[in-house]
């Protein structure tokens, strides 16, 4: 029997749309890209890629864009919350999918989860309350000038930020891998740390670097919390206790009031562009690392 | 009433089965698990003989792999399981906080339903098991990863290609690796459940042949629901139905002189 032409017509809209719509999806971060390099195009006319990215002068007003020390900001931080955070998250994940009851993973699973839904600009508010003035006695306890706004407590605000968010993808990972595998190794006479580092983490190997990898990249662009207590002091920081400018903090603190300069607006296009360009990097070269490690 | 009957099966212990002279290599003595408030294991008491091949048969659900589980503590990874009674490998027993479980458990190769090869390459599936065992030299690492992937004829298949993942193999490769990285531990008792549930009927074949001439050495303890493998490879067989041990028999007397009304039922397929 013959499909009424209604029901054909029917068929073909949706397949229409549905790649209408994953069409979309694909122009995203092409638009993105090209929208952002479009309004930094300003910036090129009088500085080279070459010296926008390791020029350390910043003098908007008399047209000097060195972004050096947001960058190296950016990386100091992200990179102290994600010392702090692989660790706890690491081990934690560990602990409650293979050692822990379940009445207490399940305790945990929630507290994460609530971790996961505080908006940053709570972890801001927590950070300048509670990080910074407490830094700010370490610093003077040990004799260096600072009053706590640094780059150390950026990433301590951040690391607790990425925590919950890492933690989650970890669990479900090791949640993941066959109970099987734990008997054979338990079978052969292996110890549970001993199956835990041989063949638990050898299997989870991809997924814990796309773990790592999503925490970096949210980390990398967190701007609200970062802001709050990582001092907004254009200079690279040479020390924990220093102050740093993050990019996303640049961008935020700065597009209000100086957005309206066409040379200063292209100069934040820049930065979101860097930001976009670092994150899309760091993602590609981690996948090529996990179809490396993949194997298994 | 019910906890009064579960009493009264707790105390009222049964009387061993064991149709054979010399004394089990496994013993179980009195056994009984329960997950969380569902009673699986009912009074299990049984011996296994030495270096022979025991299947556990019986109906989906009825316990047998949890049975098999409980041999080398495997039950461990279940939360919320609560086991009284015990069971004795020899003399050691399975059960209690003096047992060295990890030293009981390589005594006990163990081969699953499914392949589960170790995420590494087909050499260091054999190795990791040589190297929890002692310290060899990479000379006596070869040998011996050789003689265990000969012991399951698998050496001529995978001679040149040592160090692609295992996983890469055949399923049926997979499991006869599996054996040989059980083997390579030394047991004295190899442990496996339903091991060709997922194979094709040649793989089915050589990993029961496998089992029949390696029974010399070994104690095979197979649980599986097929009557026909049973029936092939047996030396002995358990019954279980529900949670408890129906009968032990030698394997011929079992299946043609069932004693149990249920094991009659069985074997005429009434619960299949």
């Amino acid at each position: 029997m013959n499909i009424s032409n209604h029901r054909r017509t029917r068929d073909r809209v949706v397949t229409v749309l549905t790649y209408l719509a994953m069409a979309f999806v694909l122009l995203l971060p092409f638009a993105l890209f090209v929208g952002l390099a479009a309004k930094s195009e300003l910036l090129f006319r009088d500085n080279s890629l070459g010296h926008l990215l390791f020029s350390s002068q910043w003098k908007p007003s008399s047209g000097e864009f060195g972004f050096k020390p947001f960058i190296v900001g950016s990386l100091y931080v992200t990179l102290i919350a994600m010392l702090i955070s692989a660790p706890i998250c690491f081990l934690s994940a560990i602990h409650i999918t293979q050692y822990a009851p379940r009445k207490v993973a399940k305790i945990v699973v929630t507290a994460i989860d609530i971790l996961a839904g505080i908006p940053s600009v709570v972890y801001g508010v927590w950070g300048m309350v509670f990080v910074v003035p407490w830094l700010g006695r370490i610093a003077a306890g040990l004799g260096i000038q600072s009053n706590g706004y640094s780059i150390l407590a950026g990433g301590i605000v951040l690391s607790i930020m990425v925590i919950p968010f890492i933690l989650n993808i970890l669990m479900e990972i090791y949640r993941t891998i066959p109970k099987e595998l734990t008997e054979v190794s338990l079978s052969l006479g292996a110890t549970r740390w001993e199956t835990i580092r041989d063949v638990l983490n050898r299997k989870a190997l991809p997924g814990i670097l796309a773990a790592f990898g999503f925490g970096f990249a949210r980390a990398f662009g967190e701007t609200m919390a970062v802001l709050m207590v990582v001092g907004n002091v254009v200079k690279i920081p040479s020390g924990l206790f220093d102050p740093g400018y993050p990019l996303p903090a640049l961008i935020a603190n700065s597009f209000g009031e100086l957005g309206s300069i066409p040379e200063i607006e292209s100069a934040l296009m820049f930065a979101a562009l860097i930001l976009l360009v670092v994150v899309l990097v760091f993602n590609a070269t981690l996948r090529w690392l996990i179809i490396r490690v993949e194997k298994y | 009433m019910e906890t009064q009957e579960m009493d009264a099966k707790m105390t009222g212990k049964k009387e061993m089965a064991r149709p054979f002279e010399e004394e089990g290599i496994i013993r179980v003595d009195n056994l009984n698990l329960y997950a969380g408030k569902t009673h699986i294991l009912k009074n299990v008491n049984i011996e296994i003989p030495k270096n022979k091949l025991t299947v556990i048969l019986g109906p989906s659900g009825c316990g047998k792999t949890t049975l098999l589980k409980c041999m080398n503590r495997l039950t461990d990874l279940t939360p919320d399981i609560k086991v009284n009674g015990n069971i004795y490998i020899g003399d050691q027993p399975v059960f209690g906080s003096k047992t060295d479980i990890v030293a009981l458990r390589r005594k006990m190769g163990l081969l699953s339903q499914r392949p589960f090869p170790l995420p590494m390459n087909i050499y260091n599936n054999i190795a990791y098991g040589l190297k929890l065992r002692g310290k060899y030299n990479r000379a006596e690492l070869n040998d011996l990863v050789e003689y265990y992937l000969r012991q399951v004829n698998l050496w001529d298949e995978v001679k040149d290609r040592l160090r692609s993942p295992a996983v890469r193999l055949s399923i049926g490769q997979q499991q006869r690796l599996c054996l040989a990285r059980g083997l390579a531990v030394n047991p004295d008792i190899i442990l496996a459940d339903e091991p060709t549930s997922a194979l094709d009927p040649v793989s089915s074949e050589a990993i029961e042949k496998q089992f029949a001439a390696l029974s010399k050495d070994f104690t095979l303890v197979m649980v599986t629901h097929v009557l026909r493998q049973a029936r092939r490879i047996a030396d002995y067989v358990i019954f279980m139905y529900l949670g408890e041990v129906i009968e032990m028999r030698p394997a011929q007397e079992f299946f043609e002189d069932p004693r149990e009304e249920q094991t009659k039922k069985y074997l005429s397929g009434a619960f299949n």
